[in-house]
């Protein structure tokens, strides 16, 4: 890993003001912060419902600097090819459309729309931003909350006991020519991303890791120590995927025991005992049949 | 140039004239040859477009949407389930006044599964915001294409323009096809005031609250409003262009008609003959049939239907315990109107099923041999 190149100051020069509706250390506005630096002012947006589309603005007032586009929660994947096509045909190739939606309408809701695009190979940048619930409409469990989370609809006494949908294998699968995970703790390795995304022609897939204090129950102050938790427990590898078949490790984990991570959390206060082995069980288990793939 | 084209090919030669920039549809029967006769259009570059083949309905109303909200002319088709599943977007795409142009090929909605003619596909979105204009031919067909880019880009309303699935969708008939400089002259190129546009960036569709909210739905009702002379304008100028015009209603013998039949599309050509043949032994019928059902023309049809005595309403749809839509509608509009004829409710033709001559003749003499409606709408070819 290089060292911290993207500075926050630079960051503050961004194309989302302050007076956006996210709660206090919500992880997605530094996301969206982080990708508009990246793309620059020329970029165009679909915003799907869940809490971008919540939070960007109420009318007559925007907090997006560059044209934003907000449409029906399953549609992201639709509403980018078509901003795309419209570009194209007036002959414009060098504006950037990008896709921005939830775990809810990219896991879920919106994942018909998604596969349809990345199956046609579309010009665009999608970008999910997953704090692994629906948290818009008040935590509700999701294809992306992970086994043993609490939620609205997962109480104590009936936690969550699929496992998380694996999206960046899903979209793989699509053999597009770019998917790539994404931290806001590594914002260096996150800009870059988006800034090869951009290069590239084709379907692009960004997976960014999206931790949130409301609905996770942890202090607002230690989004970013989470997010880095994720990356370093291996719970969320940092990694790009080529043409569905070139792996790129970015960053090689510490290791550090998933305890960390999760106990922080007061989502996971309702494990029972030998819950959190399991989980590590599961997490390495992960981490081996991923990096037989590399 | 006169050519023999079926009703969808009608329309896909329209859209073609119209130089729609983006087009994105799903095929469903029997909309399906639009979509082939398109695709193969703009593959083989007689149309400079792209075409986008999306994996649902939805997915075809949020492409043309975001499409035509960056400033592109834009079209799709659909059909039944298909116009169904599109529901959450036709409100979406009239709310965010977008100008697109959508054919619906009418078919039943099941279930039982049905591909055939009925009018409950796009009378059950007739609250989605969208102006809906019903036509009776292949000719009709394309020039209402033409003329819904005219009105949807002034008024800021998406149009939906109607076709009987199979009756008029794979009927061919002789379509007079207008050359490309004619449709140009009539039509300019799409130049809308916003657009997505990184030189003038605007957030599109974000949150209104309760204060607000009232006033894009009040704003969105008075361009409906102004739509109705919009549309005869357009009509007006559109005849002087192409020889042609519609109306909002097509009335025939209607000068002198006690009993009047209103229904809308193909039925009306059945219906036709049959007034002809009535007035041959001197009774005195006359045919209204609705062309625009939105925004409906209310005051129009009161003025229209303010000699005859009764009028009988042919509805191709029902609407599970009210009836009829278009007679509900009629019955709305005439509330207001200072002369009220007795309004007959008949239920015909649902789900493909013929309607003939006989069965519009029973009406006519139905409504005849009674002095007023019977209560309940008679629905016409139940087996016992």
């Amino acid at each position: 890993m290089n060292g911290m190149e993207t500075k926050a100051k630079e960051l503050l020069n961004e194309a989302l003001h302050s007076g956006h509706g996210a709660c206090p250390g919500c992880a997605m506005p530094i996301i969206l912060r982080t990708l508009l630096h990246a793309l620059g002012e020329k970029t165009i947006a679909a915003i799907t419902a869940g809490c971008f589309g919540t939070i960007s603005g109420s009318f007559p007032a925007s907090p997006i600097k560059i044209p934003a586009y907000n449409t029906p929660f399953p549609s992201a994947g639709a509403a980018g090819s078509g901003i795309r096509a419209a570009l194209d045909v007036k002959g414009d190739t060098e504006t950037t459309v990008v896709a921005i939606a939830g775990d809810g309408g990219t896991f879920d809701i919106g994942i018909q729309a998604i596969s349809g695009a990345a199956e046609r190979n579309d010009d665009y940048i999608f970008i999910c931003y997953d704090n692994e619930a629906y948290m818009n409409t008040g935590i509700q469990r999701s294809s992306a909350t992970p086994w043993g989370a609490w939620t609205t609809t997962t109480p104590p006494s009936e936690l969550k006991v699929q496992p998380k949908k694996d999206i960046v294998q899903i979209m793989a699968a699509h053999h597009i020519p770019y998917v790539a995970t994404a931290s806001i703790a590594y914002p260096d390795d996150f800009v870059r991303k988006i800034k090869k995304a951009q290069k590239i022609k084709g379907f692009k897939f960004i997976y960014a890791f999206s931790p949130c204090p409301v609905g996770w129950r942890f202090p607002s102050e230690i989004t970013i120590r989470l997010a880095r938790l994720a990356v370093q427990s291996k719970i969320f590898p940092l990694y790009e995927v080529e043409n569905g078949e070139r792996y790129t490790l970015n960053v090689q984990p510490e290791g550090v025991p998933v305890s960390e991570y999760l106990k922080p959390q007061g989502r996971f206060n309702f494990l029972r005992e030998g819950d959190m082995e399991r989980i590590q069980e599961n997490v390495d288990r992960e981490w081996e049949r991923l990096m037989r793939r590399f | 140039m006169k050519k023999l084209l079926t009703g969808n090919s009608a329309v896909s030669l329209g859209v073609m004239l119209c130089r729609a920039e983006v087009i994105s549809a799903y095929p469903i029967t029997p909309q399906t040859t639009i979509v082939e006769e398109l695709s193969e259009i703009v593959a083989d570059g007689r149309l400079k477009a792209r075409f986008i083949r999306v994996e649902s309905e939805h997915s075809a109303m949020a492409c043309v949407a975001a499409a035509s909200a960056s400033g592109a002319r834009v079209f799709t088709a659909t059909s039944s389930h298909g116009l169904a599943y599109m529901h959450e977007m036709l409100h979406w795409t009239s709310g965010s006044r977008l100008p697109v142009v959508m054919v619906n090929a009418n078919r039943a909605i099941g279930s039982p599964w049905n591909i055939w003619c009925d009018h409950s596909d796009s009378l059950s979105q007739r609250d989605t915001g969208w102006v809906q204009l019903y036509c009776q031919s292949a000719q009709e067909a394309l020039d209402t294409v033409i003329m819904a880019y005219q009105i949807a880009e002034k008024v800021l309303l998406p149009v939906m323009v109607m076709e009987d699935g199979f009756f008029l969708s794979h009927t061919s008939d002789v379509v007079d096809v207008p050359d490309q400089k004619e449709v140009d002259a009539f039509l300019p190129p799409f130049k809308p005031r916003f657009k997505l546009s990184p030189q003038d960036p605007h957030t599109y569709n974000i949150m209104a609250d309760p204060s607000m909210f009232i006033n894009f739905k009040h704003d969105a009702q008075q361009s409906m409003e102004q739509a109705k002379k919009v549309i005869a304008r357009v009509d007006r100028e559109f005849k002087a262009h192409f020889g042609r015009s519609y109306g909002t209603m097509g009335n025939v013998r209607m000068s002198d008609a006690d009993i009047v039949l209103l229904t809308m599309g193909t039925a009306a050509s059945t219906a036709l003959e049959v007034v002809d043949a009535f007035r041959k032994q001197g009774k005195k019928v006359g045919l209204c049939r609705l062309r625009m059902f939105r925004p409906f023309p209310a005051e129009e049809i009161g003025k229209i239907l303010s000699k005859a005595k009764k009028v009988a309403v042919l509805d191709r749809d029902n609407s599970l315990g009210a009836g009829g839509i278009v007679a509900q509608e009629l019955k709305a509009a005439l509330y207001r109107a200072a002369k009220k004829p007795r309004v007959f409710e008949f239920i015909a033709g649902l789900g493909g099923k013929d309607i003939t001559p006989e069965d519009i003749g029973e009406i006519f003499d139905y409504a005849m041999s009674h002095p007023g409606p019977n209560g309940a709408p008679v629905w016409m070819g139940v087996k016992k």
